[in-house]
């Protein structure tokens, strides 16, 4: 009917239809640097940061041509569908008004056919929308600030340029997941990032605890992603027919898979299973409960590493997957009709347990990893409870002010406390002498506790405010007691680093090395001259040392501090501000962490709501051919407006004649079938409206928690309150939790001592028993046992019968038993005889049975 | 064995027959040879001998393709591979003792029985069946099956050599 | 041609290696006789490629040829390996495996 004269084209461009270079270039700058790096003026570090540079730039140009995209089909619709508006409107006001009437902007998609086999197609490809073109350009923006920021940090490392390769391909793993068109390439990302974590963990992989650490995290993300390989299974099998009948696309497509699970057509149980798969590999990439322990062992890594995989890579991963192929939960969990869903459980587990592991942490960096875990339990509460916005918006915020702490926390150990991270001994009253770092630090630790007009406040709150209108009460109360839990822990850090009397190297005091070795594992050695050896005792022991770089002359502040941290701590200098290459991505994401919040502040009115237009898919059931005419093979530009008005005009009328009362259904995508012929790529969440007193409410209690906190702090750690000092020592409900916090659950200690020893050991254990005891056992008792009965024999049977043969059987079944030993010799040759000869036999058996 | 019962099918190519006979008889004897010579390099040139009569058995059975891979790849890496594992492991270039197991004589009755079984499955699934002659395959058809439907066992089979390589370098080099 | 004198070429080879696998103590003679069984199977795939006309034999054989080959380098690194630290390459002196 309308559909001819609505169809108007979509604006693209060249940057939207050239995604598929922001993930390339750093591909390719990785292997220019594994190539050519150590050969140019800086070690490869100017390739990755040329690379990171440019995607930057056409992640900006995506940025922008998406917005104009989704402008341009607002502008139609409002042209189009004046009319029909003000008609629909006359007629049922409340299905006019109610928000599904936004047309849906297409993502623009582009792929190649990668290889196909038996008629199924692998594409690979970029498919650009509303969520691709935030995270590209996050991923973009924060590596290459941690990029800058690591010519200085990792300054003379042994493994400079290997560094700067992994990192490059890091984000490039990263890109090509967001990017990703169908689920075989979200895993190509997924995995790429998974190798990467590893050796970037693993950087300085000369101290035992690093390897280990690195093998620790990919170990427990592998756990999570057979949950992935066999979510995606599962969700091919149960997407692909129907992708083949309605989309002619096949089920890895993710458009597919998403109009798949909103059409009413799958299975409920393919869907729940799928779900949990797929969430089973988010809660490991996540460092979601019970899977978190990964992420503080990560630490191990340089503290740019942490910084880039905190924020915006990595573990954001877990959270992307979940919000790209949003209908499968949705629709898996019954997100959308209130049921308590798999992952708003964890999420909010997560939340609380890993804020209450941030109080016990000496190490700086640790308790930013736990808030890194909490704030991630965050995203996964608000994409549980159909937050999908507030949880995108997080991821957001979120990657600019983890960053920025993570970035100040590095930028503490490089020039505050002498390579160390440990905020009880070698920190404190480091604002005097950092006091850019500091403000920062302030800054961002606003921002992620939400306080008013930082970043955090917009997005977590969103979070908080949504879970309490979809009426998940204990979630909501749950999520506000979270963020008082931060407003508490980061406070302690802050106490703990910046304020106080200096201790440990902040004074200027020196640990003898040995020592400083044991206690600062994480990260004393920024030169890879401790080697494998502890020789770093003596002077010139980086020189001896197995691959050591020589570092004369090369200037900055970084080669010093690591130079005399060699040369046995002879001239090491007392705090002082970082240089202004550590300092620049400091102040920028200090600056972003302020402000960015604004770009969803919902309070302010539907005006601010830059982040619902243009970042959330709109929940508009589309013609199906309209669809397929856009996504057509090379056509992806000449993009056809869909119907605008078939999700106001047609599904709800059903309800406009029911809809009269309050309390009546949702309608629209996601909660009802789609009318045949149309489908749905997103379900029609709900927008909680900001309300003053629950903003009041969350600012109150973290403002509550601010003072508490700070009180507790100055009395605790600043006069040395005789009568809280050793609280832990003398009360045993305090000690008891303290422990049990310090242990971090024994989560660690049941994994490693109680599964590995309840199940490999006593498989072990049962193996070797088996071997003794029953293989043995038969070989002997071959022998024994005949022999016993040969005994029996001749005792019973002896006196009556022939003696002579009595003696010969017993004999006889006493030799076989001796014969039969030698089976077990360990000689190849005779287990082959073996092999062969009971095939043979075997083989003849069948024979015979199939010739009868 | 085999020469018998060519001499029973006479109703078919003559030819091609006798050079399948001829090698045949040719391998078995090498075969033989292998795995009773008493020196570890004719062991390895009487293998040269078999491999190089599968590779002409493979262009009777009109396998071109698969018949030039088996030189390349047999007679001239494999048995490289082996004779450098000869010389790296410093056998001795003449005859010598103890090549055998004390127990070898125990191979001969778990062979003959296993040999028995396949000659009579063989003979019994197949006794008339007579090959049909074909012209030689085009190596275009054996690309087309590599690359659409075998394409998943190309790749892993890409992944095992690449683990072989890997695999052997580590096992092989000296620390 | 028969078919079944293709066949019986296969089994006689295959089990010559058999044997060579049961009797030799040389590890490098006992991986000449794996690939006597290797060529054996590879011969029979070929014939009945042949017989069906289908080339799907013919790519079988191929798989296994590389993976021959594989295995070749990886045994004979072992091999290798095993000399160096026992100077000596007899399968009935590595008996590690003994019960």
């Amino acid at each position: 009917m309308f559909a001819a004269e609505a169809a108007a084209e979509l604006t693209s461009g060249w940057f939207l239809e050239n995604a598929w270079l922001i993930a390339l270039i750093p591909a390719i700058g990785f292997a220019l640097i594994i190539a050519i790096g150590k050969r140019m003026p800086f070690k490869g570090a100017e390739i990755g940061i040329t690379s990171m540079a440019v995607s930057l730039v056409l992640a900006t140009g995506t940025a922008l041509q998406w917005i104009q995209r989704t402008n341009s089909a607002d502008a139609h619709s409002e042209e189009a569908a004046g009319f029909i508006r003000a008609f629909s409107r006359s007629i049922m006001p409340s299905a006019a008004e109610g928000g599904h009437s936004e047309p849906f902007v297409e993502p623009v998609v582009r792929s190649w056919v990668w290889w196909s086999s038996d008629g199924l197609e692998f594409a690979i490809g970029s498919r650009i929308d509303g969520l691709a073109m935030m995270l590209l350009w996050v991923v973009a923006f924060i590596t290459l600030l941690v990029q800058i920021y690591s010519i200085d940090y990792v300054r003379d490392d042994r493994r400079y340029t290997h560094f700067f390769a992994a990192i490059t391909l890091f984000s490039s793993g990263m890109l090509v997941m967001v990017l990703a068109e169908n689920m075989i390439q979200v895993i190509l990302g997924w995995e790429i990032m998974g190798l990467c974590s590893f050796m970037l963990i693993g950087h300085w992989w000369e101290e035992e605890a690093n390897s280990r650490a690195a093998l620790k995290a990919f170990f427990t993300v592998r756990v999570g992603d057979v949950g992935l390989l066999v979510g995606t299974i599962i969700i091919f099998f149960g997407a692909n027919q129907w992708a083949q009948d309605n989309l002619d696309s096949n089920g890895f497509n993710i458009s597919a898979i998403q109009a798949w699970a909103l059409s009413g057509e799958a299975s409920s149980n393919v869907l729940l299973v799928g779900a949990i798969a797929l969430f089973i590999a988010c809660i490991g990439k996540s460092g979601q409960f019970p899977l978190h322990t990964w992420l503080p062992d990560a630490m191990a890594g340089p503290t740019p590493v942490s910084s880039l995989l905190h924020s915006s890579t990595m573990v954001v991963a877990g959270v992307f997957l979940v919000a790209r192929i949003y209908p499968v939960f949705w629709e898996g969990f019954n997100i959308g009709q209130g049921g308590m869903s798999f992952i708003a459980i964890i999420g909010a587990i997560t939340i609380v347990i890993a804020a209450l592991l941030a109080f016990v942490q000496d190490d700086i960096k640790k308790v930013l990893a736990y808030s890194t875990v909490s704030q991630l339990g965050y995203m996964m509460l608000g994409l549980g409870t159909g937050a999908w916005l507030a949880a995108v918006f997080h991821i957001f915020t979120h990657a600019m002010f983890k960053c920025c702490l993570f970035l100040c926390a590095g930028s503490i150990s490089h020039s505050g406390s002498h390579h160390s991270f440990d905020m009880k001994r070698d920190m404190g009253g480091l604002r005097k002498f950092m006091p850019i770092t500091f403000v920062a630090w302030i800054v961002s630790t606003l921002a992620l506790t939400g306080v008013f007009p930082f970043a955090g406040f917009w997005s977590k709150d969103e979070i908080i405010d949504n879970v309490g209108h979809a009426g998940y009460d204990l979630f909501y109360w749950t999520a506000l007691g979270g963020a008082a839990l931060t407003a508490m822990y980061m406070t302690r850090a802050t106490y703990l680093t910046f304020f106080g009397q200096p201790r440990g190297a902040a004074a200027g005091e020196h640990h003898p090395d040995e020592e400083h070795a044991e206690e600062h594992e994480m990260e004393t050695l920024t030169v890879g001259a401790r080697s494998l050896s502890s020789a770093a005792n003596s002077g010139h022991a980086s020189d001896t040392g197995p691959g050591a770089v020589p570092h004369g002359g090369s200037g900055g502040s970084g080669a010093d501090a690591s130079a005399d941290h060699q040369d046995g701590h002879d001239h090491h200098g007392s705090p002082h501000e970082s240089g202004p290459i550590l300092l620049t991505p400091i102040v920028i994401l200090a600056v972003l962490s302020a402000l960015v919040g604004l770009l969803n502040a919902t309070a302010f009115g539907s005006d601010w709501e830059r982040f619902k237009t243009y970042v959330e898919p709109r929940p508009t059931a589309v013609l199906i051919e309209d669809y397929l005419v856009a996504t057509g093979p090379g056509e992806s530009v000449q993009l056809a407006n869909p119907m605008v008005f078939l999700d106001t005009v047609s599904p709800s009328a059903v309800s406009a004649e029911s809809g009269g009362e309050e309390g009546a259904p949702p309608t629209g995508c996601g909660f009802e079938t789609p009318e045949p012929g149309t489908a749905c790529f997103f379900p029609a969440v709900d927008h909680a409206e900001p309300q003053l007193s629950k903003i009041l409410l969350s600012l109150g209690i973290v403002a509550g928690a601010y003072a508490v906190a700070i009180a507790f702090c100055v009395s605790f750690y600043g006069r040395r309150n005789k009568r809280l000092v050793g609280l832990t020592e003398r009360s045993r409900i305090a000690k008891g939790g303290y422990l049990f916090l310090k242990n971090k659950y024994y989560l660690d200690a049941l994994y490693e001592g109680v599964i590995v020893r309840a199940i490999a050991h006593p498989i072990a254990k049962g193996t070797y028993w088996f071997n003794q005891n029953v293989i043995d056992a038969v070989v002997n008792r071959v022998g024994s046992s005949t022999k016993q009965t040969g005994d029996w024999v001749y005792k019973n049977v002896d006196q009556r019968i022939v003696d002579g043969v009595v003696n010969a059987s017993g004999t006889v079944a006493s030799e076989t038993g001796h014969a039969l030993q030698p089976v077990q010799s360990g000689k190849v040759n005779q287990y082959g005889a073996l092999l062969f000869g009971a095939i043979a036999v075997a083989a003849i058996v069948l024979v015979l049975l199939n010739v009868n | 064995m085999s020469a018998i019962v060519l001499l029973a099918a006479d109703d078919i190519n003559v030819a091609q027959n006798v050079a399948f006979g001829i090698i045949a008889a040719m391998m078995i004897f090498a075969a033989l040879c292998v795995v009773t010579t008493k020196n570890v390099v004719h062991a390895a040139l009487w293998l040269v001998l078999v491999l190089a009569g599968v590779a002409a058995q493979y262009i009777l059975a009109a396998a071109e393709f698969v018949a030039v891979s088996q030189v390349l790849v047999y007679i001239g890496a494999v048995m490289v591979l082996f004779l450098f594992g000869i010389m790296l492991t410093r056998a001795k270039l003449g005859s010598e003792e103890g090549l055998n197991n004390p127990g070898f004589l125990l191979g001969i009755p778990v062979a003959v029985v296993l040999f028995g079984l396949l000659a009579y499955v063989s003979i019994d699934a197949f006794e008339d069946t007579t090959l049909p002659d074909r012209g030689p395959t085009p190596t275009e058809l054996i690309s087309d099956q590599f690359l659409s439907p075998y394409l998943v066992p190309f790749f892993a089979l890409a992944f095992v050599l690449l683990a072989a390589a890997i695999g052997a370098i580590v096992l092989a080099r000296k620390d | 041609m028969l078919a079944v004198n293709f066949l019986l070429l296969a089994a006689v080879l295959f089990c010559i290696g058999v044997y060579g696998v049961i009797a030799r103590r040389n590890a490098v003679l006992v991986l000449m006789s794996i690939e006597l069984i290797l060529n054996a199977v590879n011969l029979n795939l070929i014939a009945f490629a042949l017989l069906h006309g289908s080339v799907d034999g013919q790519v079988f054989a191929l798989y296994v040829i590389a993976v021959a080959a594989a295995e070749v380098g990886v045994g004979l690194a072992m091999v290798l390996m095993i000399y160096r630290n026992r100077r000596s390459i007899s399968l009935d002196e590595l008996s590690e495996m003994k019960g």
